[in-house]
């Protein structure tokens, strides 16, 4: 294969520039920029974490103790915005930039300039908001939702705004990259129904990305002119309406929540193939699921708003679509299970968390079906259970696929075996605790505790308190992942085959470990036996 | 989740219930065949992986299956919605106002004659309030009301509505957004500046029920709480003539009720810290 001649074990970045700041301020090499990606998410991960555990520690028991109501405020909103924005989009991104020109057989990115650019962007914006935090007037404490007119009482507007023009600049860039690529730059022989379902997942959110990071933008800059320029968009007394600020937002809001899944679900009908060692149940059904979930997600917005006072021919409607989301979300669930059934399995550190992504995803989207009967969404809403509904589908389903992910990439990126031991430690560890942090949480929302309040009433305080346990040693686990990964790069003397995995497919695996720093520069030979989907029938 | 005390909080309860069977049961069946797989399909007990990739009978079935469940659950909700959404032949109205960070309530009429000047601030009890104070020293467990903790649920002055009377709610702001959730109603329903929101209820068992409000609106969101004390028919009409007695007195006519210190509709301004007059 064409990678032959650049075979190299001895040289990890074969023809990477040796001046730190050229190799990592200039590069335009996807799996530079894609190991930029996953570092800043992973910093912003525990700062986002940071504050989460602030607000845990505030929740430890009844009374306030540690911060004043309006620093809680500052924490949920800063919490929020960082892990949308920070963590979890960039990890994707990542994920992507590393792992797509591997999958498909391209030598780099279409745009790689621009992918420089799109990553460079957003230590900026996210220096910009969380200095916030220590100007006069702190930061926004509006919820990350932003809902005016209380998201104008603060005095971060403008840097809020800024920073989420710069995130959406980024997004926007780094998904007209990855459709260029794709679309362009598959090797000969990777059809569209050859790619992975990572790959489609990907092709898919990025179309999301186009089409709401603009209405988001949108909706901040009318913000910014009500706030600084007199209009009235969003002010009753000026003839606007504060509600339509939430049909905008809300219209980018739910698609951006399916780009926290939608690659996630690719990720995982990677990694459970792999390791039941039998291929994707129902392939295609995979893919038409995910294009109509994406759909889907254009139609359901106002689910967030059922108790604004929406017509009741608007309940209705919103109603039945959201439910509708369980058909072909159901549909990847039984094909995850059915991939399994019959496979030849083994429980190494990826698959673990694969599977329990499955189960407790599985459970969030229970309480999303819930959630979607607006006369019970009329007690839900607003409640801690809206809390632990969406916990469970951005922790334990985006972040859980996002660890399988590193774990099950991470021998290919740094040509070292990470420590299944402590792989595992971490596994448990956070699978027990997460669950002892979120699911409390739904018995608080129908006991009727409000979110975002920074005390409660004695009624609430035991499941509270457990909450918090969980939350602290969940937190505490992540830094076993931190040392996992920094022994697996600069440790480890455990060197990984070249397929890392005995049922590993796809053209990823057909390069060295690590892989080298210019991969495909000969388009490779495709043979259909060597891809996870290349025998799709029918 | 609570089955409340009024006359359609039993809807989003039993609905819960349902939703929740059904989820129950789908998972007991996906996480159980999972499991069983997870044991029979091991590498480590020899088994070797088949080759099978698709079975179209299996996928129309449990694409269809959910369908249907579904259906029943849309068919349930919608009649829930229905009645929710029919505030017609209400014998009482109300009016209220969420501001930063207190309610206010204001009594528009009962049965079909309207009433003037009636309508007072609720906000969050003294000792609450000072027990809720950073490092206050105090300890929640203590406010008590008749034995029963009361602890950031309790207002100076409550929502004194009748049993058995159909009451429509018209829900506003003064400022920012809020939401008036008293879980034993039922439902919640924002208040929003600019727009006038229609909720009703209709209470069965006389009692006080409390909430809180639902929406973030600033630094002491989790400090506004709601109480509705639900009284006969004949008591609520004593408590409203004595209220409007007192509405159309003069001024000094009313020392009684000072040591709770209910807002005269002249203390509203002062109270309303950010509140810009851009109501409605």
């Amino acid at each position: 294969m064409a990678h032959a001649a650049t075979h190299d074990h001895h040289d990890d970045h074969h023809g990477a520039p040796k001046n730190f700041f050229v190799r990592w301020c200039m590069s335009t090499n996807h799996k530079d920029i894609g190991t930029l990606y996953l570092v800043f998410s992973l910093l912003m991960f525990f700062i986002g974490g940071s504050f989460a555990m602030v607000i845990r520690a505030e929740l430890f028991k009844p009374g306030m103790q540690l911060v004043q109501p309006y620093f809680f405020n500052e924490m949920t909103t800063m919490h929020a915005l960082v892990m949308i924005f920070g963590a979890v989009m960039p990890a994707f991104v990542g994920l992507g930039n590393w792992m797509i020109p591997l999958m498909i057989g391209a030598p780099d990115m279409a745009l790689p300039r621009m992918n420089n650019l799109s990553f460079w962007i957003l230590p900026f914006a996210f220096a910009l908001l969380l200095s916030t935090l220590f100007l006069p007037g702190g930061g926004p404490a509006g919820g990350w939702t932003m809902y005016p007119p209380l998201s104008l009482q603060g005095d971060s507007v403008a840097y809020v705004v800024f920073a989420v023009h710069l995130m959406g600049i980024s997004s926007i860039m780094g998904a007209i990259n990855i459709i260029a690529t794709i679309l362009n730059m598959r090797a000969p022989g990777m059809d569209l129904l050859k790619m992975p379902v990572f790959v489609w997942s990907w092709l898919i959110t990025a179309f999301l990305l186009i089409a709401v990071m603009p209405v988001l933008a949108g909706a901040v800059t009318m913000l910014l002119t009500d706030k600084y320029f007199g209009t009235s968009f969003f002010n009753a007394a000026g003839g606007g309406d504060p509600v339509l600020f939430q049909h905008i937002f809300w219209f980018f809001g739910h698609p951006e929540v399916y780009i926290m899944i939608l690659p996630a679900f690719g990720l995982v009908s990677e990694i459970i193939p792999t390791f039941a060692r039998k291929p994707i149940f129902g392939y295609k059904a995979m893919v038409f699921a995910i294009a109509s979930i994406a759909f889907l997600s254009f139609i359901v917005w106002a689910h967030h708003m059922f108790a604004v006072g929406l017509p009741l021919g608007g309940e209705i409607f919103f109603m039945y679509a959201t439910m509708l989301i369980a058909v072909p979300t159901g549909v990847k669930v039984f094909n995850w299970v059915s991939t399994m059934w019959g496979g030849s399995m083994t429980f190494e550190t990826p698959m673990l968390f694969a599977v329990a992504f499955v189960i407790l995803f599985t459970i969030g989207g229970f309480s999303g079906l819930m959630l979607a009967l607006a006369p019970a969404d009329f007690q839900y809403h607003d409640s801690y259970f809206v809390v632990a509904h969406f916990h469970y589908v951005l922790v334990t389903g985006a972040i859980f696929a996002i660890i399988a992910a590193t774990y099950y990439w991470l021998p290919k990126w740094t040509g070292h075996m990470y420590s299944e031991t402590w792989g595992k430690i971490h596994f448990w560890n956070s699978v027990i605790w997460v669950n002892v942090l979120f699911f409390p949480q739904h018995f608080l929302g129908l006991a009727g505790m409000p979110r975002r309040i920074p005390d409660y009433n004695v009624a609430f305080a035991n499941f509270n308190m457990i909450s918090s346990i969980g939350g602290f040693l969940f937190g505490a686990s992540q830094l076993i992942f931190l040392g996992v990964i920094v022994h697996a790069v600069w440790f480890s003397k455990k060197k990984a085959a070249d397929r890392v995995w005995e049922g590993a497919k796809g053209l990823e695996w057909t390069v060295p470990s690590p892989a080298p720093y210019h991969t495909f520069d000969v388009p490779p030979v495709i043979h259909d036996d060597e891809l996870a989907h290349g025998h799709v029938e029918d | 989740m609570t089955r409340g005390a009024a006359e359609w909080s039993s809807e989003p309860y039993f609905l819960n219930n349902v939703a929740l069977g059904v989820c129950v049961v789908i998972g007991v069946l996906v996480f159980g065949a999972m499991f069983i797989a997870m044991f029979r399909f091991r590498k480590s007990r020899g088994a070797v992986a088949e080759k099978w990739s698709h079975n179209t009978t299996l996928e129309i079935v449990w694409t269809t299956i959910p369908v249907i469940i579904l259906i029943v659950l849309a068919y349930l909700a919608t009649g829930g919605l229905r009645t929710f959404a029919d505030t017609t032949g209400s014998e009482m109205t109300v009016k209220v106002t969420g501001y930063q960070w207190k309610w206010r309530y204001d009594y528009v009429d009962y049965k079909g004659k309207a009433i003037d000047k009636v309508g007072f601030m609720s906000k969050l009890d003294r000792e609450s309030d000072e027990t809720r104070q950073l490092n206050s020293g105090l300890d929640p467990n203590a406010v008590k009301v008749d034995g029963y903790n009361t602890y950031l649920i309790n207002v100076d002055k409550p929502l004194v509505v009748p049993v058995g009377t159909k009451i429509r709610f018209v829900i506003t702001a003064g400022d920012v957004i809020h939401s008036w959730w008293v879980p034993a109603l039922g439902w919640k329903m924002d208040a929003i500046p600019g727009i006038v929101n229609a909720a009703w209820t209709n209470i069965k068992e006389p009692g006080e029920y409390r909430g809180q409000c639902a929406e973030l609106c600033g630094q002491d969101h989790g400090f506004m709480p709601i109480v509705v004390k639900a009284v006969p028919k004949a008591e609520f009409e004593q408590w409203l003539a004595e209220q409007q007695a007192q509405a159309t007195q003069p001024a000094p006519a009313a020392p009684a009720a000072a040591s709770t210190a209910p807002a005269p509709a002249t203390a509203q301004a002062s109270d309303a810290p950010v509140s810009q007059g851009h109501q409605g």
